[in-house]
Parts: C-alpha cells; sequence; structure tokens
C-alpha cells in the first residue's frame, strides 16, 4: 500500500517513526536470537550489525553493511523496526538496504568510511536515515543532507559515555548559543557551522533539533542511560555494551527501564543492583587519533 | 478541569501532551499506579507496543488500568496503543489491556517505507481529518458491539463504549479533530 508521496511528505514520514522511538532504547544486534533477547527486554528497534563495535574496532579490519542474510533473518526475528548501517557516503549499500525494505538505515562512522568527502544524499532515498554528530554544525549539515533523525557519535564500542555527553553539551549549548543571536548574527553563526541560514533559525526557533535526538557512543550502564536522557537525549543506542557484558538479558532490561525512569533515583538503584559484570571500558586517553571513529566524516 | 493521562513509557508522549493543552485539560504523565489517580481519561500513545506492554506488565499497571476500566474510565489509543486495547492480536494472542472486541494485525501494510498518509472523511466528526499512518496495524475483525467510525480498506478508527482506537496518529497532525471527540463524546 505504497501510495506516496512527494519527498517532503516522504521526509515527514520518516520523522514521525523518529518520534514514536522516543524514549525509547535501539539496541545493536548480530543474529536473530540477540534480536529476540533485545525485543523481549523492551527495545524499541534493533540495529542489524555482522559486528558490534567493540569488535570492529579490535579486528581494525575494513567494516562493511551486514550481509542481507543476516539483516533478513532479524527482521523476520522481531516485529520492532530494524535499523542498518552503511558506510559513509557508500549509497549503493543504501539502495541494498532500502531494497530490503529496513525501517531505517544509519549512515555510520562506526563502518569504515567510503567516502571521504561526501555523505549520500539521503533526498534521493524513500528509506528514513539516521547519522552521527558530534555538533551543531553536523547535525545541521546531516539534516541538510536529509538524515530525520540524528544521534550523538560518542565513541562506539569503548564502553566509556565520556564523548557521548561531550557531544550533547556542546550540541545543546550551540543551540542556546544560536537561540541568543539576533538575526545579523545568526547569519554569521550559519555560516561559520556551515549550514544554511532557514535551518539553523528553525533550530534556534525551537530550541531543539528539528529531528528526534539519541544519545549514542560508549553507553553501558542504566546509569549512563539515564544521564544521557537528563542532559536531554530523546533516547538512546546501545551496542556493545549489553552483548559484550556478563548478563546481556537483565542489563538490557535494565537499560531499558533506565531510560524511562530516568528521573528517579530510587527506581534507578533498584535496577542497578547487581546487574553483574559490565563490557570492559577504554579510557579513551590510551586512544591515537587514527582509533577513533568520531573523526570520520563531518 | 479535566485531568487526561498520557501514558508515558515511550514513544509519542510529547505529542499528545501538546494536544490535550490545546484542548484546555490538564495532561498527567502517567508512569506509575498513583499516577493514575484522579485522571478523567486516559491516552495510550503511539510507539512500539512490545515496549509499552511490558512496562505494563512488570510495573502492575495493567491490573490497575483493568479496574478503572471496569469503573469506567475513558481510554483512547493510537497506534501501538490501538494493539494494546485489541483483544485480539492476529498469530500472536491479545494485547496487553484486552478491553476491545477488535482482532488487530501487527505492522499490516509493512515496513516503514509503507507508511503513509492519506485525508479521510469521518462522518461522525463531519470532518475530513488527516491520517499518518506509520508501521501502523490493521484492524482485521471487530465485534457487533463496536461502532466503525472510519474506514479505509479496512476500520481505522473504533470506538466501544469509553474505549477508542485508531491505527493511525492524530497527534503528529496540526488538526485538534480527534482529541477534541475524545475529551468532548468519550470522556466528557
Amino acid at each position: 500500500m505504497s501510495e506516496v508521496v512527494n519527498v517532503n511528505e516522504r521526509y515527514e514520514l520518516n520523522k514521525n517513526l523518529a518520534q514514536m522511538l522516543k524514549g525509547g532504547v535501539i539496541m545493536d544486534v548480530t543474529s536473530p536470537k540477540e534480536a529476540e533477547i533485545a525485543e523481549k527486554a523492551g527495545a524499541v528497534a534493533v540495529m542489524a550489525l555482522q559486528k558490534v563495535p567493540a569488535d570492529l574496532r579490535r579486528e581494525g579490519k575494513v567494516a562493511r553493511m551486514a550481509d542481507p542474510k543476516i539483516i533478513l533473518e532479524i527482521k523476520k526475528a522481531v516485529s520492532i523496526p530494524v535499523m542498518a548501517k552503511v558506510r559513509i557516503g557508500h549509497f549503493v549499500e543504501a539502495q541494498i538496504l532500502e531494497a530490503l525494505g529496513i525501517d531505517y538505515i544509519d549512515e555510520s562512522e562506526v563502518l569504515t568510511p567510503a567516502d571521504e568527502e561526501h555523505h549520500i544524499d539521503k533526498w534521493k532515498f524513500k528509506a528514513a536515515f539516521v547519522c552521527g554528530a558530534r555538533d551543531l554544525g553536523e547535525a545541521l549539515r546531516r539534516i541538510q543532507e536529509g538524515a530525520s533523525m540524528i544521534r550523538t557519535k560518542g565513541e562506539a564500542g569503548t564502553g566509556n559515555v565520556v564523548e557521548a555527553v561531550r557531544h550533547l553539551r556542546r550540541i545543546n549549548k550551540q543551540i542556546a548559543y544560536a537561540a541568543s543571536l539576533n538575526e545579523d548574527e545568526l547569519y554569521a553563526y550559519a555560516k561559520e557551522l556551515g549550514v544554511s541560514y532557514e535551518l539553523l533559525k528553525k533550530t534556534a526557533e525551537l530550541k531543539r533539533l528539528p529531528v528526534v535526538n539519541f544519545a549514542a557512543g560508549g553507553i553501558a550502564t542504566p546509569a549512563d542511560a539515564a544521564l544521557m536522557m537528563q542532559l536531554g537525549a530523546d533516547g538512546v543506542f546501545v551496542g556493545s555494551g549489553i552483548f559484550k557484558s556478563k548478563n546481556p538479558e537483565k542489563r538490557a532490561r535494565a537499560i531499558v527501564m533506565a531510560t524511562t525512569y530516568y528521573n528517579d533515583p530510587k527506581i534507578l538503584a533498584e535496577i542497578s543492583y547487581d546487574l553483574g559484570e559490565e563490557m570492559e571500558g577504554i579510557d579513551l586517553r590510551g586512544l591515537s587519533a587514527d582509533q577513533l571513529l568520531q573523526f570520520r566524516g563531518n | 478541569m479535566k485531568r487526561i493521562g498520557v501514558l508515558a513509557f515511550q514513544g509519542g508522549v510529547i505529542e499528545h501532551v501538546k494536544k490535550v493543552e490545546e484542548q484546555g485539560c490538564v495532561p498527567v504523565l502517567v508512569k506509575k499506579n498513583e499516577d493514575l489517580d484522579g485522571v478523567d481519561g486516559l491516552i495510550l500513545p503511539g510507539g512500539e507496543s512490545t515496549t509499552i506492554g511490558k512496562f505494563l506488565i512488570e510495573t502492575g499497571m495493567k491490573d490497575k488500568i483493568l479496574e478503572l476500566a471496569k469503573q469506567g474510565l475513558p481510554m483512547w489509543g493510537t497506534c501501538a496503543g490501538a494493539i494494546l486495547l485489541s483483544k485480539s492480536i492476529k498469530n500472536q494472542g491479545s494485547g496487553v489491556l484486552p478491553l476491545l472486541d477488535i482482532v488487530i494485525e501487527r505492522n499490516a501494510y509493512g515496513s516503514q517505507l509503507d507508511s503513509f498518509k492519506k485525508e479521510v472523511f469521518v462522518p461522525r466528526l463531519n470532518k475530513t481529518t488527516e491520517c499518518v499512518f506509520i508501521r501502523a496495524p490493521k484492524i482485521v475483525e471487530v465485534g457487533s458491539n463496536v461502532e466503525v467510525l472510519a474506514q479505509l480498506d479496512t476500520p481505522i478508527a473504533v470506538l466501544q463504549g469509553k474505549i477508542l482506537a485508531t491505527t493511525f496518529h492524530p497527534e503528529l497532525t496540526s488538526q485538534n479533530y480527534w482529541h477534541s471527540f475524545f475529551i468532548e463524546n468519550v470522556v466528557k
């Protein structure tokens, strides 16, 4: 029953799906079994991947879109939306995911970039896109290219939330700054950020991004998820943090609960209790610049 | 002033809250049993029905809401909310709050690529309403005591006593017809 639609109406529908995911947790999964665990734990969507970021990081090989076989098996296993990642700029991988009927495409720095200068022209697609951002300029440039959802980049696969915190705070601060400017100052700021004046103005008026903004990259505990929610995220992505921990079922459920009851320390204390060993974290100060994923694609 | 609860675990919560305010009512975010005290109506928003259903069961709110339904609490489920209220989900048992005598089918139109918007005339409202379907379910059967308010190839809005369900999202449009219908004709 597709009787759609012009580009703008399609974009609205794609933004609408992201709105329905708000307050929820999107989990990385690499098999139908993990997808079922995620759905049972209360995930609002799953990200179908060949390998979770922690493994991609360790192996240091070229990381690409998952095999369609894995994606379709995962799609069959759950009723919640299924997302999948493509390399930055790899519009053919995106065409393939669209042909598979994917619900959301993540143009992701976690995979090896295919194009170091260009992101995908997302307006050419009917499929919905989510992209990562470290600051307001990146976020608005991705939206200009047609992303209907944004997530912080964080530093995926590290179990260390520090970069996600930095990115979300930076975006919030820049929005507050934009909202304080008058019109001619706004023109200059748009130029500085490399974004259109109209989009920046709209953001300043809304005092938030014009699309849903989730936190991602390094979230490993219920407290991490609640922290990102209190900082103003609309929801969270959890990658390696779940299936790299000792008790994925219990931890997944706890992170889902924490994302909903993020303002209730008493409940957070209960759900954080005795979760077993979490994934090993990486102190980012020990990583060299070329080991950081967040600088891919700005 | 009427107090209208909006189930707030996850999903299109703030969108409903704004509409409730525009109707001159007081929105109440409902995440715990005690939040239900003194509400005049309850909206179950869109989102993921499996996620919201899980919260309803684990928090024990399922039992409290079913109890309030017996006392006549008006309710309205949009999209995922409609699934939760269904007596039967095709091939999957029943909704968590099986109060509405319908059979519903999850994701019946397909994936997000099949999401769509359509203008539909609703005789009972005497209005043409914008209907936004996001990975929407389909109502595939209705009981004899269920009134069909709007229809495409299958019913998209139904009313049974104090229980309203729409498979689309009126909270995502600039119109207020469905919210005013719920508050003026169902909650009263």
